[in-house]
């Protein structure tokens, strides 16, 4: 393992790293962060590098730390429905034959690390929760180098606090993660999605139509592009039999038709160059939500109170509103992401309850400021 | 006056007289939670109605440097309620207030105070309910819940109360009172509400809390399975699982279990059993009835000696009632008891069974064995009789054993009744001391003086120290840039 001087694509948000390094190991990472902290270096943590300009640009950084040789998965005890895996290996890669990682992850490429630290999700969630429900164990290297456990690799647990929870979601500033222990799946074996087109007015009644129905969903997602009909897309997952019938109440319900995933299944509605933005409702508000900006692009896990807007026009005016009115709604708008250039004008993580208790946390796990230092809610 | 009578005459003058409880025979009935053995006399009890008087008390005991213990209703197991003699309880029973029923959000909102049971029982009439079952949700209360992330019979399929809380106000250890979390899911930043549920008052007091109700399933169905060893359950446990049917509930109890639950509730169960196993389904009916068709084959394959399929709601309590009530019934065959809260890996469950009885033939102590098996969280029943000269440090011998397998196994000390007082001992032999500094850096960050609930979680008593200086920004860069060929 040696350390490399940095070169063009070793950005983060614009910014230039001075050092690239790929430790093999925890034990590697160790030391790495061991020498980072003795020379006060900046350190971000870089995956596969689908997310790495989310949040705001670091304020400094010298060193990258990349975790593709920490790859592979450590153990996959089938009877037990647990799996451990290293922090690099791609999600799209991982493969536990009739069981499965529960975690969809909205971009091709990502790692097991960078979606838990990103805290992304996809479709499922609905049914399966996020990262932070299917962790059960987490090995992380502190940014002063000491490599330190939690939770285990049984699903049921509570001895000690569950800092896999605040790791993940953390963007990188609190540690690096290098293993996760996961609760498994069974993969069911049937399958089916009901479709339904509607005005978009109507999507809220629709979604209520379903909550109501005792069909246990695995995911309820829309998907609305600007002004006129919007689609709702329902899966049920389980046995032939229990499919069929859910499926056909499903179609009564909506008055819709069973088909295929949809091309926009769990697909963030922005390309990678536009304005992203994550927008969280209580479930009653997603209609609300959804009628505040009418010709923005929104789609997402609106069953579970998670939507995605692609905003184009008069950005900051859009995202002001988007805000007000997830607000209004229960939740939140966070900016994701936005080119370089727009950036500035923008308040990516909005307003954030508890940041002063999140700051105390942040200078006990990295007193330096050292990780990602900036990136994360609060300048933290 | 000492510090402490200063403290409750400061919080009479604050919240009333009747908030404050001093008097010493009235303490006393304070001095347990449902780890009977363990009794402190806590130093004062204060009983706030509201947040803001939960968060007055709290104040004043960071002002005096005095410690405080939250109280739900005493029901825990691992002594995590249990109080601090020079210290302040804060018990939440006068917080009792269902504040929202949001059938059209799927969450309701709750004071800490409220028992869980009652949650169900009000979200019943739209069709929901709240998933985390501890066997004492007729009594236990959400804050206590919250405090211990409590799980239950039918955490298998629906997770434990940290994957239904959506959001707590909580009065944290300086008195100040925070949003965690909310209505909606995800909210931005870290998630220091993941972190506070099952810190076991740790980090602070939960106030209010908002949980997820879950849709009532359409249909529920229960069988009892008997068996001629806890070997073929634990095979029909497996079965079960590798036919990826994810039950709501796998329970198993073994023969002196059983012996108990008869002698106590007279649930019926079939005489003569090694053991018995508890399935559940629920769901929609269609993929209940496909899988309970599945689920009963593998049972008859394991070599079931016979099966007793719930006909109605009477007949399913009937067969959790000997299993919800195991605990107390095991004091009709035994004056005394330790009940163990391991976790193994399920697969390992036949072997760490018999090593269990191994371990207790060795020392002369019984075991019964009450467990859910569908993720391996064990409870043995170590039976003892304290008026019996050794009894005691026998059983106590055979217990400190169990964990032990437990972690040979690759388990865990508590699967969900805490670490609180009685484990904290064997938190090392868990976690590295590394792993301990980290969890207590988050400590730290909540309760810098240490005051929530000291002496629970860590092992041995520690001080945070100041934070060092941050590193900011605009500070200058590091004098010269570090040569990579320097560094390794």
């Amino acid at each position: 393992m040696g350390w490399q001087p940095a070169t063009d694509d070793d950005v983060v948000a614009g910014r230039r790293a001075r050092f690239v390094v790929a430790p093999a190991s925890t034990e590697e990472v160790s030391s790495v962060l061991r020498a980072a902290a003795a020379e006060d270096l900046a350190v971000v943590i870089r995956g596969g590098g689908t997310k790495l300009d989310w949040g705001m640009p670091p304020g400094r950084l010298d060193l990258i730390v990349d975790t593709h040789r920490l790859r592979g998965v450590v153990e996959h005890a089938a009877g037990d429905l647990i799996a451990v895996v290293r922090a690099g290996t791609p999600l799209d890669e991982l493969d536990f034959g009739t069981q499965q990682l529960a975690l969809d992850s909205p971009l091709p490429g990502a790692t097991v690390g960078g979606a838990v630290a990103a805290g992304t999700s996809g479709p499922r969630r609905l049914h399966y929760g996020t990262a932070r429900d299917l962790i059960i164990g987490m090995t992380v290297v502190r940014p002063d180098g000491a490599v330190t456990r939690s939770g285990g690799k049984v699903v049921k647990n509570v001895a000690g606090y569950d800092l896999g929870k605040l790791f993940a979601g953390s963007y990188g500033t609190l540690g690096l993660i290098t293993e996760c222990a996961f609760r498994l799946h069974p993969v069911p074996p049937a399958r089916a999605v009901v479709l339904r087109d509607a005005p978009a007015a109507e999507l809220g009644a629709l979604l209520a139509a379903v909550r109501a129905e005792q069909v246990a969903p695995s995911a309820v997602e829309i998907n609305r592009i600007g002004l006129g009909l919007g689609t709702v897309a329902v899966l049920v997952e389980g046995t032939a039999e229990g499919v069929r019938d859910r499926a056909a109440r499903l179609e009564k319900c909506l008055s819709g038709s069973i088909g295929e995933l949809p091309p926009w299944w769990g697909v963030l509605p922005w390309p990678s160059d536009g304005v992203g933005l994550k927008l969280t409702a209580a479930l009653s508000g997603v209609p609300s939500l959804l009628a505040a900006a009418p010709e923005v692009t929104i789609r997402g896990s609106a069953g579970a109170g998670v939507l995605y807007a692609h905003v184009v026009e008069d950005i900051p005016e859009t995202i002001a509103l988007l805000r007000a009115a997830a607000g209004r709604a229960g939740g939140h708008a966070v900016v994701l992401t936005a080119p370089e250039a727009v950036r500035p004008h923008l308040d990516m993580w909005g307003p954030v309850p508890a940041l002063s208790l999140m700051r105390r946390v942040k200078d006990r796990f990295d007193p330096g400021h050292r990780f990602a230092p900036g990136r994360f809610v609060g300048g933290i | 006056m000492t510090s402490l009578e200063e403290l409750a005459a400061t919080l009479r003058t604050a919240l009333g007289a009747d908030r404050i409880v001093s008097d010493r025979q009235e303490l006393r009935t304070y001095e347990c939670d449902g780890l009977a053995h363990y009794k402190v006399t806590p130093g004062l009890v204060v009983l706030p109605r509201d947040a803001t008087e939960c968060a007055v008390t709290i104040r004043a005991c960071a002002a005096a440097g005095v410690p405080f213990v939250a109280r739900g209703s005493g029901t825990g197991l691992s002594g995590g309620a249990l109080p601090h003699a020079d210290g302040v309880l804060v018990v939440t029973s006068k917080m009792r207030e269902i504040v929202e029923i949001a059938p059209q959000d799927e969450r309701a909102v709750v004071e800490p105070g409220v028992i869980n049971l009652h949650v169900s029982t009000a979200a019943a009439p739209h069709g929901y309910y709240y998933a985390p079952d501890p066997s004492s949700q007729q009594i236990c209360s959400i804050g206590g819940n919250v405090a211990e992330n409590s799980g239950g019979a039918h955490c298998l399929k629906y997770g434990f109360t940290t994957n239904h809380v959506l959001g707590a106000e909580i009065v944290t250890p300086d008195g100040t009172v925070v949003e965690l979390g909310g209505r909606a899911p995800d909210t931005p930043g870290y998630d220091l509400l993941g972190a506070f549920v099952g810190s076991e008052g740790t980090l602070g007091v939960a106030t209010r809390v908002t949980v997820r109700l879950t849709r009532l399933p359409e249909s529920v169905r229960t069988l009892l399975a008997a068996f001629a060893t806890t070997d073929q359950a634990g095979a029909a446990t497996s079965a079960i699982i590798a036919a990826g049917v994810v039950p709501a509930a796998i329970e198993m109890m073994d023969a002196l279990a059983i012996e108990a639950a008869e002698a106590a509730v007279a649930c019926g169960y079939p005489p003569g059993a090694g053991a018995v196993l508890i399935v559940e389904l629920d769901g929609p009916a269609a993929e209940v009835e496909a899988q309970f068709a599945r689920v009963t084959a593998l049972c008859e394959a394991a070599g079931a000696t016979e099966l007793r399929i719930a006909a109605d709601a009477g007949e399913r309590a009937l067969i959790w009632k000997g299993r919800k009530s195991a605990f107390a019934a095991v004091g009709r065959i035994s004056p005394d008891y330790i009940v163990q809260d391991g976790v193994i890996p399920r697969t390992a469950l036949p072997e760490v069974l018999h090593r269990i009885g191994e371990v207790a033939h060795a020392r002369g102590v019984r075991v019964a064995n009450v467990f859910h098996a569908g993720d391996g969280n064990l409870h043995p029943l170590v039976l003892f009789d304290a008026a019996t000269e050794g009894e005691a440090e026998r059983a106590e011998e055979v217990s400190g054993a169990i964990i032990d397998l437990c972690i040979e196994y690759g388990g865990s000390i508590t699967g969900e009744h805490g670490v609180g007082a009685d484990k904290a001992k064997y938190m090392p032999r868990m976690f590295t001391a590394d792993d301990l500094e980290t969890m207590h850096l988050l400590r730290c960050a909540f309760d810098p003086a240490g005051l929530a609930n000291p002496g629970k979680i860590f092992p041995t008593p520690r001080l945070c120290g100041e934070v060092p200086r941050r590193h900011h920004a605009a500070d200058p860069p590091p004098a010269a840039p570090p040569c990579a060929a320097e560094i390794f």
